[in-house]
């Protein structure tokens, strides 16, 4: 009874997903009248604008990594390590992206930091660049804080500091060579749903206008026909990579851990 | 005896520097200050101000009237319609995974799956559904030669409070289904098998013990759920450009400078939705804290 | 007529047998114990009498009625579980109230029946906690509570205090024995403690790989061990390996002493197991068999001393009372053990 109750509301579930994915497929191959073709997709590829917004995404999604990860896990360490008592403070500060807009946040942006203001980051390409990556940091940094704070749970913070600063090890070292590697895993996980997050990002970069793959998926959907459907099918396997990529390494942490 | 000796100095150099500590959290306490709560505050207060920098009440008065507010509720329905049929959706699907006797390697990619498409919002969302429930989408066209059904033709429109509401559940049931499994996995064996020998249905277990010690949990997942699909703009967006009213869609244009000319609406329009989600989330830590006597 | 009946109870899982040909008849109001190693099935044959697992094939009764087609919450059982199985939720007294309540039961009679059970576990005043403000000890006690509340006929308890620190459970165990007294209810309790199942138990099952090897009262099974794994499993026990010299006389040829037990043997080796108790340090009367060996190790506990002593390539571990005049016996020293052959256990297998 409960058994055939829990695949009927599986396989209701399964329908609805899978029916938009083949939907999606099926109109792209539409292109040429009358028979299934990857024209759609050719005509995407041969677009220089896809390779340009694609790869100016892919660097930003590269950038705010990296800046996340810098930003993230020294934080959460000293937070773990030292300051056990403002842990609900950081924790709520890195919820609040899950309920303060994106569209928010960014008009926050365009006001506070245009030409006028003392840090004029929208004065330039390259400000703006730098102003989005923060954006993007700010959006990823609930998935990323989380992530890493789960992975320093999983190890005993203290003890292993204590270990290395008897032997004389620097905090750098510390947090380079017995931190970081330890919470890998959980920092590659953060990173993978960080690139899939930022690689479609539309709301920030539109409204900072910067040249990103979002938008530029928007102004072909409202142009074009069959090439939305096309870039909607390679951006689905993209968000599939990372988060394959994602589960891979989780994965590989369980079998190293098991192992142990 | 040298340890005797030596167990104060430790404590001491500690005292001596207590503000060091502190300055391990501080660019990450900048980074927040400078670019998420500074940004929101400037709206908050600029809401409140004139163009020459008084104080005034008139952009917030002016969010009441008939497109505005009119724009706020069907947001506010698409968000609380998406989120509450995504907690249930996605619970029950959740369920069937992880309690409901599914083959266990099932498990894996529904989570996996779930991953991907809470990360698939945005604009190839629209794309997908146009592609699939569009005037030649594929289900369209399939229900219309196959079983003589047009859904258009019966007042079906993906840009109506419906239509978006489906679109939105795909992104909304699977990041359901990612929060609360923890919470499933978290009711212990023992307590429905207890409840079963006490005499319990499968439905009183759920009534008396399950969905209470969830609930924290539900209301939890259904804030976010909420504040996921309020603030949303590239779906919608991308599905209608600017014509559908609903207040994230509203804002953008404002933004961009393309309708209302009172750059001052736009901050009361921004405060408008900062109110509307810090309530839902208020209320969610009032609920919570009320249903959680029996916690630590 | 036994009140639970279990017959040629069989279970598998996968390839894995995990219970063989189980039975078992317990009387009404009797208490009886499965006693195991961890992993023997012990637990899954309990989980079959509630219905929580159905038997590849067998029978389980309850006063003469198949229970097996009914589902665990038709069975009228109490059952209280290892550990943290109260509704977090709910407080003391809505978690004892439970049973009653999910039947519909009226208030009035439900609140006067919770207030007699949270008086028989002791807690009378506890009923408006909730479960994370109890202790583990108390926990137990409400959960004991709770199960019995709806009158089962019977109750199955799996390890109830193996989570609690050894005084809590000392004092646990005499208090759900003297209440299973009390309401003379018939009992299955599950433990890998032996000092537990046989203090507290009418009878005990021992079971091994998912067969029971014996079933007695405590006494039978610490005397009179059917097998090899009952008389090692329960208890301590010194085994000594030994030749049959003489089948019909009994006679052996023990560590190279020749000694007579009265009783004719199998021919060929024998296994004889002695408890550290039967063994006395130098002559004892009543203890005529003598074995001559060399103290190997002297532990003091107090009370108690225990030593171990070398016979031959064998060990033999024995006690001594503690007696403050004399120090205990230097390591290295020879000495002479005294036995009865009575209590020579012959182990087969
Ligand atoms: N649902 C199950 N699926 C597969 N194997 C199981 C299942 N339940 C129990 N087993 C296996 O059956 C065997 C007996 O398990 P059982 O829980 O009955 O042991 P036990 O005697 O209660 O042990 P313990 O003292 O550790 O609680 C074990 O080897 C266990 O791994
Ligand atoms: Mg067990």
């Amino acid at each position: 009874m409960t058994r055939a109750f829990a695949w009927i509301a599986f396989a209701l579930g399964a329908i609805y997903f899978f029916l938009p994915l083949i939907g999606t497929v099926e109109f792209s191959l539409r292109m040429l009248r009358g028979q299934y073709s990857f024209e759609a997709y050719r005509r995407v590829l041969a677009d220089p604008r896809f390779l340009d917004t694609l790869g100016y995404s892919v660097a930003m999604a590269v950038a705010t990594i990296v800046f996340g990860v810098l930003l993230v896990v020294p934080t959460a360490f000293w937070v773990r390590l030292k300051m056990p008592r403002i842990r609900p403070l950081i924790e709520f500060i890195t919820l609040l992206p899950l309920v303060i807009p994106a569209i928010v946040i960014v008009f926050g942006y365009i006001r506070l930091f245009n030409t006028s203001s003392i840090l004029p980051l929208t004065g330039s390409a390259m400000g703006t660049n730098v102003l989005l990556m923060f954006g993007y940091a700010t959006l990823a940094l609930p998935y990323m804080y989380r992530a890493v704070d789960t992975g320093l749970r999983a190890i005993d913070v203290r003890t292993l500091t204590e270990a290395a600063q008897s032997l004389g090890a620097g905090w750098v070292t510390i947090l380079a060579r017995l931190i970081l590697p330890n919470v890998l895993v959980a920092v590659l996980s953060g990173a993978f749903l960080t690139f899939a997050i930022v690689i479609g990002e539309f709301t920030m970069a539109a409204l900072l206008n910067r040249p990103a793959f979002g938008p530029y998926m928007q102004l072909l959907g409202a142009n074009r026909a069959y090439e939305p459907a096309a870039l909607a099918v390679i951006a689905f396997a993209i968000t599939w990579a990372c988060m394959g990529l994602m589960q891979l390494v989780t994965r590989f942490q369980k079998h190293t851990r098991a192992q142990r | 005896m040298t340890a005797i000796a030596e167990s104060p100095a430790p404590r001491v150099r500690a005292a001596r520097r207590p503000s060091l500590v502190w300055l391990g959290v501080v660019p990450f306490l900048a980074f927040a200050f400078l670019f998420l709560l500074w940004p929101t505050l400037y709206i908050v207060v600029a809401a409140f101000r004139t163009p020459q920098g008084d104080w005034t009440l008139a952009n917030v008065l002016g969010l009441f009237q008939k497109s505005i507010l009119d724009a706020y509720w069907i947001s506010i329905r698409i968000s609380l319609a998406s989120a509450a049929l995504g907690c249930l959706i996605g619970l029950l699907v959740a369920w069937a995974v992880v309690l409901g006797g599914l083959p266990a390697w099932l498990r894996g990619p529904v989570m996996t799956f779930s991953g991907v498409a809470s990360n698939f919002a945005g604009v190839p969302l629209a794309f997908a559904f146009l592609a699939t429930l569009g005037r030649v989408g594929l289900v369209t066209i399939l229900l219309r030669d196959w079983f003589g059904i047009n859904i258009y033709a019966m007042g079906f429109n993906i840009l109506s409070f419906w239509g978006l509401t489906l679109v939105y559940l795909f992104f909304q049931i699977p990041l359901m289904i990612l929060i609360i499994t923890p919470a499933l996995d978290g009711l212990k064996r023992e307590w429905r098998e207890a409840a079963a020998i006490l005499g319990a249905s499968g439905a009183q277990y759920w009534r008396l013990v399950a969905l209470p010690i969830l609930f924290p949990s539900l209301l939890g997942c259904f804030a976010l759920l909420f504040a996921n699909s309020f603030g949303a703009v590239a779906t919608a967006f991308a599905l209608t450009g600017s014509s559908l009213s609903i207040v994230p869609i509203l804002l953008f244009a404002q933004i961009r400078g393309d309708v209302l000319n009172d750059p001052h609406l736009g901050y009361a329009l921004a405060f408008g939705m900062i109110v509307v989600t810090a309530l839902a989330n208020g209320l969610y830590v009032w609920l919570r804290l009320r249903a959680e006597r029996w916690l630590k | 007529m036994p009140f639970l009946e279990i017959a040629r109870l069989e279970k598998s899982f996968g390839a894995l047998r995990v219970v063989r040909d189980f039975n078992l008849a317990i009387e009404k109001g009797e208490f009886v114990s499965l006693l195991g190693p961890s992993g023997c099935g012990k637990t899954t044959v309990l989980r079959m009498v509630a219905g929580f697992e159905a038997p590849d094939s067998g029978t389980i009764r309850i006063d003469g009625q198949d229970v097996l087609g009914l589902r665990p919450n038709q069975r009228s059982i109490g059952m209280v579980f290892q550990a943290y199985a109260l509704f977090p939720n709910l407080t003391v007294a809505q978690n004892v109230g439970f049973g009653l309540k999910v039947k519909g039961t009226g208030r009035a009679e439900m609140d006067a029946r919770v207030d007699e059970m949270l008086r028989l576990i002791g807690l009378p005043d506890l009923g408006q906690r909730y479960p994370f403000q109890l202790s583990g000890g108390q926990q137990q006690r409400v959960a004991l509570a709770r199960a019995l509340a709806p009158k089962p006929q019977v109750l199955l308890l799996d390890e109830p205090l193996s989570a609690l620190d050894a005084k809590v459970r000392v004092s646990l165990r005499n208090e759900i024995r003297a209440i299973q007294r009390d309401l003379g209810i018939t009992t299955l309790f599950v433990t890998h403690d032996q000092e537990e199942a046989l203090s507290m138990s009418d009878r005990v099952v021992v079971m091994n790989g998912g067969l029971a090897e014996q079933v007695g009262d405590p006494h039978e099974i610490y005397n009179r061990p059917a097998t090899r794994f009952v008389a090692q499993f329960v208890g301590t026990l010194n085994v000594l390996e030994a030749e049959v010299t003489d089948p019909a006389a009994g006679r052996v040829r023990l560590a190279g002493q020749e000694i007579a037990l009265g009783r004719p043997l199998p021919p060929g080796r024998a296994s004889l197991a002695l408890r550290p108790e039967v063994v006395s340090l130098g002559p004892a009367p009543g203890r005529d068999l003598r074995l001559a060996g060399r103290i190997a190790e002297v532990h003091f506990l107090g009370s108690v001393i225990r030593m171990r002593v070398a016979v031959g390539s064998d060990h033999v571990s024995l006690d001594a009372f503690n007696r403050p005049d004399a120090p205990p016996p230097a390591v290295g020293e020879a000495v002479e053990l005294s036995v009865s052959p009575r209590d020579l256990l012959v182990l087969e297998g």
